[in-house]
């Protein structure tokens, strides 16, 4: 079934009743090719693009709660590719790349809005910062300009740019290419999209043990509805990895903290882009439905109780009050934790272990959302051709014992 | 927020008055020179994040100003023991009879 306008006008004749399931659940089979531990957008995403790019299709996406459940509903679904250094420009404007052509290809809308990313910059330090990164970004291709105050405030009308605030606009570097997508919809359509190509989404079964050979190689995962043999895993599993690679007897340099977010109540449209600032230390976008999605840094501990503490979000909300002070009386609804696994380098992991037939994609730390396509498809090809693409290849697990970290923890925007 | 408790205040203060400063037990080599690049990494970047009663180290950053060890469960976030800096790490029999309030 693909969704058109002919087919919403069929379906509406019938009262939207008639409409085929999206992503059935499935019965996991004794052996698969390719398992994948976890069902959020960049395990769906794995899927799709080895069934879709590489014809493998006997896969199994197995998640321990509901598919999207995790992360992926977890975070504020911004979207941009303005990093320092070379490897991470490439890594996520190739995310981009994808982003702009996926609510197409997926015949999924992922309401990917190019509404653009504007970073403030409130003191010197700020602005050599962020010139020093539009100016690397240009040499590698990626949109990212310097605005004067003044422009600034034409491109963002509600912004105060007085010179007598404490914390005075001095400009920002935006990238028009950046903004937001419906994070939802990305996990459903890629849930859809590698349905239909024939691979089988397990939900609720979790993954309990890593079955391996006497030479050490995978043989399968055992999990909640018993063992089911793989010639290849994939694992990626958020802030859960370290947790995954365990059962495999893997010791990984991961840390897991709460990242907390939360949404106002809805009002009309206010905020026409994504705004960041490191300085005040806060982040801010609107989403379709008006809502104000706000987010800052993580908690100070590690923890996988998926929350955090007040004082956290009332820091959030102190710092988006210092830079838009119209939004003091807006009542917020709801808040959320999610469980973000960090890196030494706050750069990701992503290619092979030292185990045979065992691949992960680990590490984004609070960044993975805008890394979804990208990730997923980069995950894709380091399964089915056994090496990492050249994209990927710098984000080894062996880098931490080599030394050559990709160290954008000190080229990071508010948490990366 | 929730309160902890300083082994060496000996008294429960908000835990904005602390911060969080890593696994504990994490012993520096003291034949540096001999590691390989393996063991270092694994001394500076590798970490057991552990999903259950985690051993760590904090900070009463904002009080007597001491570094201390503590076992919380990472997933409750709840504190089960505090301890003195130097003080060996408790074993699972220590940490099932601080849970039972023993």
């Amino acid at each position: 079934m693909k969704f058109s306008a002919s087919s919403l006008f069929a379906n509406a004749l019938s009262g939207h009743k008639k409409w085929p399931e999206q992503f059935p659940n499935k019965e996991p089979k004794k052996r698969y090719d390719i398992v994948i531990v976890g069902a959020g957008g960049h395990g769906l995403g794995a899927a799709y693009y080895l069934a879709k790019k590489y014809g493998i299709s006997n896969i199994a996406v197995i998640e321990k709660c509901w598919l999207g459940g995790g992360n992926t509903a977890r975070n504020t679904t911004i979207i941009r590719s303005n990093y320092l250094f070379d490897e991470s420009t490439a890594i996520y404007d190739h995310a981009v790349d994808l982003w702009d052509g996926l609510s197409q290809e997926l015949n999924y809308n992922t309401m990917f809005s190019k509404r653009g990313v504007l970073m403030l910059a409130h003191n010197v330090h700020d602005v050599q910062s962020f010139q020093r990164h539009v100016h690397a970004n240009r040499l590698n291709g990626v949109d990212n300009k310097w605005l004067s105050p003044q422009e600034c405030k034409k491109f963002l009308p509600i912004l105060d740019i007085s010179q007598n605030r404490h914390y005075p606009v001095m400009g920002g570097a935006l990238q028009m290419r950046a903004g937001t997508a419906r994070h939802d919809s990305v996990a459903w359509g890629y849930a859809r999209a590698a349905s239909q190509l024939g691979v089988d989404i397990i939900q609720n079964c979790a993954v309990t043990g890593i079955r391996r050979s006497k030479d050490g190689a995978v043989k399968g995962v055992e999990t909640e509805k018993g063992f089911i043999a793989a010639g290849k895993i994939g694992v990626s599993a958020a802030g859960h990895s370290s947790t995954v690679m365990d059962m495999a007897g893997l010791r990984f340099p991961l840390e897991s903290y709460p990242l907390q977010a939360l949404v106002s109540e809805p009002v009309k449209p206010v905020l026409n882009c994504v705004v960041m600032s490191n300085a005040v230390h806060a982040y801010i976008s609107q989403s379709d439905k008006g809502e104000l999605v706000i987010g800052a840094g993580t908690d100070q501990y590690t923890s996988y109780s998926q929350r955090g503490a007040l004082h956290i979000l009332e820091h959030t909300l102190m710092s988006i009050c210092e830079i838009f002070p119209i939004f003091k009386r807006m009542r917020m609804l709801r808040s959320w934790g999610g469980i973000v696994d960090v890196t030494p380098d706050r750069s990701p992991i992503l290619g092979k272990t030292p185990i045979e037939g065992l691949y992960v994609n680990c590490g984004w730390g609070t960044g993975g959302f805008k890394a979804t396509p990208g990730a997923a498809d980069l995950f894709a090809y380091t399964i089915a051709h056994d090496e990492p693409h050249k994209i990927n290849a710098p984000y080894n697990l062996d880098r931490f014992v080599t030394g050559r970290l990709i160290d954008e923890a000190a080229a990071a925007a508010v948490a990366h | 927020m929730f309160e902890v408790h300083c082994p060496y205040c000996n008294e429960k203060r908000p835990e904005i008055e602390f911060a969080y400063a890593g696994e504990a037990h994490i012993v520096r080599e003291t034949k540096a020179d001999e590691l390989t690049d393996q063991e270092w990494a694994e001394f500076l970047f590798y970490r057991d994040n552990k999903r259950g009663d985690h051993h760590e180290r904090w900070w009463h950053q904002h009080g007597c100003n001491m570094f201390f060890n503590a076992v919380r469960n990472t997933l409750t976030d709840k504190f089960v023991m505090t301890y003195k800096m130097g003080v060996k790490r408790p074993t699972k029999t220590q940490i099932k009879a601080a849970k039972n309030g023993k």
